[in-house]
């Protein structure tokens, strides 16, 4: 059986090192201060959709990611791993969005360009916003059902779908039918290495946007290869091309504002200092009895 | 450590020298891959570019998967189970990685699935995968049989097995037995023509089978009954899974443990021809030698750079006597030494495997078509050149890891006597890089005659004419004095006409030899980069100084009628 998968990736900065400099004056994320990578968990579920590839011959993996010009580096690093091809979201009317208007851009997007998809599979969350928020809301926008916290499919067939997920304490295995949302943790399945033909084959990918300004395809090195193979012209969408309702975009539709990033350093006050002594010991066992840490 | 490829800018020079470019048009054929399939070059920035891309995937690999990994595959390494060999868990681990990322077969030509890579390129993966695990490299680059297979084998053996290769099937070189090591000439495994079944039968046992399990083996077996010399082996291709080959034994080995070093049985064990009967030793597996010493002197550089990394890293870090022990002129000088010896031997190693590209590419040629005088002349030339290259750059890189290796446990003190270090892992997997694929002994048996028939004194007296800036004019005419002195032992020893006496004095002229010659490798290299060679190019030339001025000493001395005292 063919699936039709779309991942949806997020183009995050690595909040892993934070400097003074990470936000802006506004109370968003100030993104030319870090570094940008592909986020971490939507490779977990990068693998996911590869794996179901592999498993079901004809199946297409397609990108969804919304972000500036520069995101579309998620949809080659996708394609460098086996992914069939992608779409950048992007439109000054989506800039500023929280989780809901990102959920709503990304879901009006899908209905356009994937209205018979089967599988729509996004990391948990993104390290910048650690809501955990968009996939879920993507899934009720289209009416699908969802799964949360995927460890592993365990078989996808004849329209429905066994998967082991995550939960407190343990892992349980549900089943649905498809089409569905899956998020994916980043305890899951590593994502394969970029693979060598692919590279070769899809470094010169490029979104309309990362073009400089006033210019073409035709206006780039080896132009005739952008003539001769249309897969390296990855494909982009405004909010026009999607439909959206402005008022639902960026931060018109967001209600939620950042007020502060910033690293927590933990200080020595808040640590203990615990003798060896059988007291102080069966203190600590105590606490952690109490607090669920231990037991 | 970072990126293996991107964080080793000394490499990552290599890979852009000028011959480059020869070596890419020939590969590409002019680049008539181009609109056939859709990751072929349109050219040469374009292949350049394609090739640094690649390496990198594999740096990634080596810095995430490989490296993190080679503790576990060591202490675990791979077992014996009902004539099978099961790898370290974390092997299935590297070995999955690299063939997801399309790292298999990675010369072969399109058609068959290979990526079409230049050899100079397999080298700096090779290097890398070692750098990161040495005794995965064991495994991985047996790939490299595939290039025997493809100059020998006929269209039928291409088609069948290439693909496997390419899609991450892994192969073996069935060479050595209890009482054939290095005098292979006495290999008796049985090979004998099967008339009812139209096949060979292998019957007999082998031993010290790196990776014996493998999908696809090349065997060397005795064909002509009655024969007892190198001219009754032929080469054979054996597929495992027609079965026959059984595992006897691993071997429990003193490094290299992720690599399973086997004893293996053949019990009517179906084979093909590779290549002409009787040729097996004299052509193939000289050919399939050269190859596999290209590929230990890159897992040698990979243990040095590790070597160095581990040194410099621990040294950095560890204080006594209120500073880092780096500071000490006494460490500092040995990580110095380790780095001088590894960017010089990592400078001869892609020389060498340069010279390999150009004349293997034009040899590939030649096969579908005839070759103009010119390229005729230029295939020569750079096969002998690669000749006498390969021999310097297996002995003098393995010899360097072994020092190198050595020098980082003594950096790291008391604590890399303890098992907890990486550099101990180093010092074990370093010790057989000079023994396989012909001990440094052997290598100075094929260097000999280079020596002794002026060909690498003529190379360096070519190297004396590249110029320099005025910065290093002094280094050069050190080196011309280096020169003077190989040139005058040499004459010294051959005036003597005694071969007992020449033999004894070859691995000190080999020693020379390869100091000079890596002298002015690095000199060529520090004269484009100096930011990145300056250094090395200084220790290294007083390295290299004292190395040929001691063995012109010993040779000064050394006359036939010692000899007995050097017998036991």
């Amino acid at each position: 059986m063919s699936l039709k998968i779309v991942v949806l990736a997020k183009q995050v900065p690595d909040t892993r090192n934070v400097g003074p400099d990470a936000m802006t004056p506004e109370g968003t994320v100030n993104r030319s201060a870090l570094p940008a990578i592909f986020n971490p968990e939507d490779m977990n579920a990068l693998e996911q959709a590869l794996r179901l590839k592999d498993e079901n011959p004809g199946s297409t993996v397609t990108v969804v990611t919304m972000g500036p010009g520069r995101a579309a580096e998620v949809i080659r690093e996708a394609m460098y791993r086996g992914a069939d091809g992608g779409y950048l979201l992007t439109d000054r009317a989506f800039a500023g969005a929280d989780t809901l208007a990102t959920s709503y851009a990304l879901a009006t997007a899908i209905k356009h360009v994937a209205p018979d998809v089967d599988l729509i599979i996004g990391g948990r969350q993104a390290i910048d916003g650690d809501t955990a928020q968009v996939g879920p809301q993507v899934a009720e926008k289209l009416g699908l059902n969802q799964i949360t916290y995927t460890e592993e499919i365990l078989s996808c067939k004849d329209g429905r779908i066994t998967v082991k997920r995550h939960i407190d304490g343990g892992v349980e295995t549900v089943e649905s039918a498809l089409p569905l949302v899956l998020t994916v943790n980043g305890s899951a399945a590593p994502c394969r290495p970029r693979n060598a033909k692919l590279v070769m084959k899809y470094k010169r990918a490029l979104a309309p946007m990362e073009l400089e300004k006033d210019t073409t395809y035709a206006d780039l090195p080896y132009a005739d290869q952008y003539e001769k193979k249309p897969y390296l012209k990855i494909g982009q969408l405004s909010c026009a091309d999607v439909n959206a309702d402005l008022s639902q975009c960026g931060l018109a539709g967001s209600p939620t504002k950042v007020k502060n990033v910033e690293n927590i350093v933990f200080k020595a006050k808040e640590s203990k200092v615990l003798t060896s002594s059988d007291a102080d010991m069966n203190g600590l066992i105590q606490e952690l009895l109490a607090n669920h840490t231990i037991g | 450590m970072a990126n293996y490829y991107s964080g080793v800018p000394e490499l990552m020079f290599e890979m852009n020298n000028p011959l480059m470019e020869r070596i890419a048009q020939l590969k590409e054929r002019d680049y008539e891959d181009k609109d056939k399939y859709d990751e072929a070059p349109q050219d040469y920035a374009d292949a350049l570019d394609n090739y640094g891309r690649v390496l990198d995937i594999l740096g990634d690999i080596a810095e995430n998967v490989i490296a993190p990994n080679a503790e576990d595959v060591d202490a675990e390494g791979p077992h014996c189970e009902n004539g099978r060999v099961r790898y370290a868990s974390k092997t299935y681990e590297n070995m999955e990685a690299l063939k997801k990322a399309g790292l298999n077969g990675m010369t072969m030509p399109r058609r068959f699935g290979g990526l079409n890579l230049p050899i100079t390129v397999y080298t700096a993966a090779n290097e890398m995968v070692s750098a990161a695990d040495a005794g995965l490299e064991n495994i991985w680059s047996l790939q490299d049989c595939i290039e025997t297979l493809y100059e020998f084998g006929n269209e039928d053996q291409h088609n069948r097995f290439i693909p496997r290769v390419c899609e991450g099937e892994t192969m073996s070189m069935d060479l050595t037995e209890p009482d054939a090591g290095s005098d292979l000439q006495s290999v008796m495994l049985k090979a004998t023509f099967d008339e009812e079944n139209n096949c060979w039968r292998l019957n007999g046992c082998k031993r010290f089978i790196t990776n014996g399990d493998s999908d696809i083996h090349l065997v060397l077996a005795r064909s002509e009954a009655g024969t007892r010399d190198g001219r009754g082996l032929s080469m054979f291709i054996y597929d495992k899974r027609d079965g026959g080959v059984d595992v006897r034994r691993i071997e429990n080995k003193m490094g290299i443990h992720g690599s399973p070093t086997t004893e293996l049985v053949y019990k009517n064990a179906k084979a093909e021809l590779c290549g002409d009967r009787k040729l097996g030793l004299i052509k193939y597996v000289m050919a399939l030698m050269n190859g596999a010493r290209l590929g230990i002197a890159a897992q040698s550089v990979g243990i040095s750079q590790a070597s160095y990394n581990e040194a410099l890293a621990y040294a950095k870090d560890r204080k006594q006597f209120g500073k880092a022990i780096i500071e000490f002129p006494a460490v500092y000088e040995m990580i110095s030494n380790i780095k001088a010896k590894l960017d010089a031997g990592r400078a001869l190693l892609y020389q060498t495997s340069r010279y390999v590209d150009v004349y293997k590419a034009l040899d590939d040629i030649a096969r579908s078509r005839k070759l103009t005088p010119e390229e005729r002349a230029e295939q020569k030339k750079f096969a002998k050149l690669a000749d006498a290259f390969t021999p310097l750059a297996k002995g003098m890189n393995s010899e360097y890891a072994n020092q190198n290796a050595y020098d980082c446990i003594q950096v790291h003190g008391g604590s890399g006597f303890m098992l907890e270090y990486a550099c101990q892992r180093l010092y074990r997997d370093a010790r057989i890089t000079s023994i396989y694929e012909g001990t440094t002994q052997l290598q100075t048996v094929a260097a000999i005659r280079y020596i002794t028939n002026g060909f690498y004194s003529s190379v360096i007296q070519e190297f004396e004419n590249i110029s320099t800036t005025a910065e290093f004019g002094a280094y050069l005419d050190r080196m011309k004095a280096m020169a003077c002195k190989l040139n005058e032992s040499i004459a010294a020893v051959k005036e003597a006409e005694n071969q007992e006496l020449l033999d004894i004095c070859s691995r000190h002229l080999y020693d020379m030899t390869g100091s000079i010659i890596m002298s002015h490798l690095l000199l060529q290299n520090a004269t484009k980069a100096p930011e990145l060679f300056a250094k090395s190019l200084n220790v290294y030339v007083n390295l290299a100084e004292s190395e040929v001025e001691k063995n012109y000493n010993w040779i000064r001395r050394m006359t036939a009628d010692q000899l007995d005292s050097y017998k036991k």
